[in-house]
């Protein structure tokens, strides 16, 4: 055992010995500004592990590949345990070694991959020990939230509510706010998951509906009708200090931060058909965004890099889109809908599928390339990515 | 390329040392730490169901508090006539424990065109019909449920719902019911009437339903 120890100080040498030099860090980046995946060969690990491993590193942009092709290679095992290592094949360095106590050996593969992570793209959260939450179906009108890994292993029930729950949201990352029936109207409640205590913060006639917590976890926005159709309204996360921000004879919907909390994006029907537009979060006027090419927008999420604003467009199917978030020419990603962005700013989970027939899937915003999650129950919707 | 990333590397290395080794080393003998959580706690992934309270059905419901209206804003009368932005507000009466009857005005479904939330001139008719039989009734209320087809998303839908709800609210009181006497909901797309995934069962889906609400005896 006492290996082991061993084993996570053997990086010491490496950092010593060649003299750095003054390189300006430099990240290859694809026409949308994406940093190119950093190639990799992964060998050493079997079944789970390996899949677990490379999905990771995918979803960070990291990707296996052909050894030759290989700028780093990542080595390890998984005989009782994770143990993995990161050699520079280039220099021919051993950069990194660690071994995983995890619970799981799924656990350790996470937590390796967001060591290499964290050493090859330094600066971007990692994302392989993250959780999401999202609506999970039953059947017409029963659903509960669910929380499970960012990959949708190890899901787990937070509500029993024998109800319908909506759009579930993250305040940082032990707290959600919902949308919940179990009332008879819906109402959005704050929910603790460490100690399941859980408080009705907007219960007022008509609708509460749509949560979204600021980043720094401090403010509500939502969508209340009390005063006679659904509008834009912030308050304090206990639902105090209420202010209502759009005054439209129209639905607004669908409200996201930017991440500096000034701003608002959300969806109104001003001119008839929805569309995204932004406001300052302390009120004001709101200005449409132009998402040229999607001529019907709804559900925007702000990337935490504060770039890009993913939502899903309307031209006969539903497709994920992103646009840069002062507007313009819309991009369009995978056909889907209710896009969230991962803490990377490179992922999204979104839903797809029928109604009530939904699955889960993660898309890799520069490639494309689509991934689906392991369903709970009949459908699954609403991902809500915890940043 | 190959320069940028082992300089990239080197400094990550470093700094991680710097920062963690010596941390590493003084709290743990046998084990390596999972990144993320400080030695000693237990990671949350190890408990088996620690989002989840132990009996979440009745204590859950414990839990919740008492109706709590207080912030809403205070009932004023109304001008059926308001033509400002906004709306007509909802009253501040807590109904959600009054009894529900689906069946009387279940023949006076209000059906709506494809993302619109204006009441169509041809189910003017029923709203009349209902607001005429309602003023019958002494001591109700009228709930009206706002629904959608499947064509649009979740949460804009259910904005939609609510826009439909209230546009039939407004008709109602037009006619002169009492604007406090009408609650709305919406369903968004959460329970179509008809299952399917044409233009029949969508045109059937886009609806306004009167739910007669009664006190609890």
């Amino acid at each position: 055992m006492m290996a082991l120890g061993a084993l996570a100080l053997m990086v010491s040498p490496v950092a010593s010995g060649a003299q750095p030099e003054r390189i300006p860090l430099v990240r290859e980046t694809d026409s949308l500004g994406f940093t190119k995946p950093i190639p990799v060969h992964v060998s050493g690990f079997s079944g789970e592990v390996d899949g677990v491993l490379k999905q990771d590193l995918f979803f960070m942009g990291i990707q296996h590949g052909a050894l030759e092709e290989a700028k780093f290679l990542i080595k390890g095992s998984n005989a009782g345990r994770v143990e993995g290592h990161l050699y520079d094949k280039i220099n021919n360095q051993h950069l990194f070694g660690r071994a995983y106590a995890a619970a799981t050996l799924r656990a350790g593969a996470h937590a390796f991959a967001d060591d290499i992570a964290r050493l090859l793209i330094p600066g971007v959260p990692p994302i392989a020990q993250t959780k999401m939450a999202f609506k999970a179906e039953a059947g017409i009108g029963k659903s509960e939230v669910y929380i499970a890994d960012y990959d949708g292993a190890n899901a787990q029930r937070a509500t029993q509510d024998g109800s319908i729950v909506a759009q579930p949201a993250w305040a940082g990352r032990s707290m959600l706010f919902y949308t919940s029936y179990r009332l008879g109207p819906p109402v959005i409640f704050s929910h603790h998951l460490t100690t399941g205590s859980r408080v009705a913060v907007a219960r007022h006639p008509g609708a509460n509906i749509s949560p979204a917590v600021s980043p720094d976890a401090t403010k509500l926005a939502m969508i209340l009708s009390k005063n006679g159709s659904p509008d834009l309204y912030v308050s304090e996360l206990n639902g105090s200090n209420l202010k209502q921000l759009t005054f439209t004879r129209t639905d607004e919907s669908s409200p996201c931060w930017s991440p500096d909390g000034r701003n608002i994006c959300y969806v109104s029907s001003e001119r008839g058909t929805p569309a995204l537009y932004v406001i300052s979060a302390s009120g004001g006027s709101a200005r449409r965004l132009a998402t040229i090419g999607a001529p019907r927008a709804t559900e925007p999420d702000w990337s935490p890099d504060g770039r890009w604003i993913a939502f899903t467009s309307q031209t006969g199917g539903f497709q994920i889109c992103i646009v840069p978030a002062e507007g313009g020419n819309v991009v369009v990603l995978a056909e889907g809908e209710d896009p969230s962005w991962a803490p990377n700013s490179r992922a999204l989970l979104f839903c797809r599928g029928r109604d009530h027939a939904k699955r889960l899937s993660l898309l890799d915003v520069p490639s494309r390339q689509v991934k689906d999650v392991a369903r709970v129950l009949e459908s699954n919707s609403q991902p809500s990515w915890a940043k | 390329m190959k320069r940028t990333y082992s300089l990239v590397v080197l400094l990550a290395v470093g700094m991680m040392l710097a920062l963690g080794g010596t941390g590493c080393k003084k709290k743990l003998q046998n084990t390596t730490p999972l990144p993320g959580y400080r030695a000693g706690e237990v990671p949350a992934s190890e408990t088996p169901s620690p989002i989840i309270p132990a009996n979440p059905g009745r204590d859950t419901a414990a839990r919740l508090p008492p109706p709590d209206l207080g912030t809403a804003t205070p009932v004023t009368p109304i001008n059926p006539d308001t033509t400002g932005t906004g709306g007509i507000p909802l009253g501040n009466t807590d109904r959600s424990t009054w009894n529900e009857d689906h069946d009387t005005f279940k023949a006076e479904v209000i059906y709506f065109d494809f993302d619109k939330s204006n009441v169509r001139p041809d189910q003017v008719g029923k709203i009349k019909a209902v607001a005429e039989r309602f003023r019958t009734m002494a001591a109700k209320a009228l709930r009206i449920d706002g629904h959608c087809d499947e064509r649009g998303t979740e949460e804009y839908n259910r904005a939609l719902g609510e826009r439909r709800a209230l546009a039939v609210r407004e008709a109602l009181i037009k006619e002169g019911i009492a604007a406090d006497l009408i609650d709305t909901r919406t369903y968004g797309e959460e329970r179509p009437a008809e299952p399917g995934h044409n233009e029949a069962a969508w045109s059937k889906n886009r609806r306004g339903e009167f739910i007669l609400l009664s006190p609890p005896k």
